[in-house]
């Protein structure tokens, strides 16, 4: 009972929990922010990565090139060979400055963790559809259907039940990984944590209030995956 | 029908077609014979441009599928083709399948798609079957909805991948029969088959293919009884009498 009161001197007294509420919605405005331009971002890498784009056929040597292909993979190898944090610091730090200095921290963090993911949700959706069974193309347009026409009637209805699942356990990676942003300032769920401690000298509460709420939030959108996933196996 | 001239295909270093010039009439039923690796399907595949030919020429109906101003699409609607792994579509139901094509290719009504997908599933014994998703049918229903969804474009010339060899021994006959009405009924035809007793009795052509040529193309009987090449009897004597 008495430790109760020590909780409520932490995270009630001067309306402390107003640091954690704040911090969340910083957190998940963020991470759907990011999501939204990671989706965006990953759709257009995933539509270069299967490209038949050869414009120099003509010649010998680039016959078999596809720039359009080889961009967006320069693009995944980099961002998925570098760290976040990373890339974080360079946006906020390198890109983000000069003129653009004023730009709020949240913009910056959801750019940064957009574009982090669109690399994997690149990768996810390129896979999804790659997986496909060949001869369901082949048996699309042996019926006349156009690419386009195969696209949407066949291969994408496939191919979401195959993408989504991961989509949203990239959601959730996403999710955590904004924990970072106190690199560049960003005053997030964490950093709200460790606002806490140094008013109240009290580390490890706040650390497992947060660490909590980052643990429902994922359960819910695991939950979720897990209900997809059931779904999407019934009409298999 | 279709006109092969010189037909090439190379899969990198590998020539799998060396040169095929072969003439099909309407009507005519081909079945197309030998081993494992002598270009069957590649040649099939070729036909309606499936499979990218790297030179020759395939003429359908007197339009050649290797023409960059042909309309392929257009002219695949008239090209049947049916594969040895079925391929239907797994997240629409039976009706769905055959309506798919007639319905955004063709520009048929809903309506009129499905009264004519209700007679295809007739023909093939399926017409209970309409509502059922492809992963709830057995094999040999599945390779008979094939056909119906081929069939529902109304194409002037059936392709067939290996039909039936993917299926169990027991749902052969099935596929066969619905096979063998389609002949009945005029259709023109190019089988790559397996099954030696249908080439038999039920083609009107057979084209024994070895190593990226047509070696032997004869009538049935004369091929089977009576080969010009020693490959072709090797091959036949190999098939038939195990």
């Amino acid at each position: 009972m008495a430790y109760l009161s020590v909780l409520k001197g932490i995270f009630i007294e001067g309306n402390r929990y107003m640091y954690i509420v704040n911090g969340l919605s910083f957190s998940v405005g963020v991470t759907l922010l990011a999501a939204l331009i990671g989706l965006t971002v990953g759709v257009l890498l995933a539509v270069m990565r299967l490209s038949h784009f050869y414009p120099f056929k003509n010649t010998e040597k680039y016959k078999k090139t596809n720039p359009l292909n080889l961009i967006a993979l320069w693009y995944i190898d980099i961002i998925r060979g570098t760290p976040a944090v990373v890339q974080l610091m360079v946006l906020a730090n390198v890109v983000f400055v000069g003129n653009l200095r004023n730009t709020p921290i949240f913009v910056v963090a959801a750019l940064a963790f957009g574009l982090n993911s669109s690399a994997y949700v690149a990768e996810i959706i390129r896979a999804g559809i790659e997986g496909l069974d060949k001869g369901q193309t082949e048996a699309s347009r042996a019926l006349g259907m156009n690419y386009f026409l195969t696209m949407k009637e066949i291969i994408i209805p496939q191919a979401i039940k195959n993408i989504l699942p991961a989509l949203v356990s990239e959601f959730i990676t996403l999710l955590k990984e904004t924990s970072i942003v106190g690199f560049i300032g960003g005053v997030d769920l964490l950093r709200s944590a460790n606002i806490i401690t140094s008013q109240t000298y009290r580390g490890i509460e706040p650390l497992l209030a947060v660490g909590l709420i980052y643990l429902i939030m994922t359960s819910i959108f695991t939950k979720f995956m897990r209900k997809v996933e059931k779904g999407l196996k019934v009409s298999d | 029908m279709i006109k092969v001239v010189d037909l090439h295909k190379h899969f990198g270093n590998l020539e799998v077609l060396k040169g095929i010039n072969k003439e099909i009439k309407k009507g005519d039923v081909v079945a197309v014979i030998g081993p494992s690796g002598s270009g069957k399907s590649t040649f099939l595949r070729c036909l309606n441009r499936l499979e990218e030919p790297t030179k020759g020429h395939v003429y359908i109906a007197g339009e050649d599928v290797m023409d960059k101003k042909v309309d392929l699409n257009r002219l695949r609607e008239k090209v049947g083709m049916v594969f040895q792994h079925f391929n239907l579509f797994p997240h629409k139901t039976v009706l769905e399948n055959l309506m798919l094509a007639p319905t955004k290719v063709k520009g048929m009504t809903s309506e009129e798609a499905k009264k004519k997908a209700m007679i295809l599933l007739e023909k093939v014994g399926l017409k209970d079957k309409a509502e059922a998703y492809p992963n709830q049918l057995s094999g040999g229903q599945k390779q008979r909805i094939a056909i119906a969804r081929a069939l529902a474009m109304e194409p002037h010339l059936m392709l067939f991948d290996e039909p039936t060899s993917a299926l169990d021994p027991e749902m052969v006959k099935e596929v066969l029969d619905v096979m063998r009405s389609l002949v009945d009924e005029g259709m023109t035809m190019v089988i790559v088959t397996h099954e030696m007793g249908f080439a038999k009795n039920v083609a009107s052509r057979v084209f024994f293919m070895d190593q990226g040529t047509v070696l032997e193309d004869g009538e049935p009987t004369q091929i089977f009884n009576n080969p010009k090449h020693d490959r072709t009897r090797e091959f036949l004597e190999k098939v038939l009498n195990h």
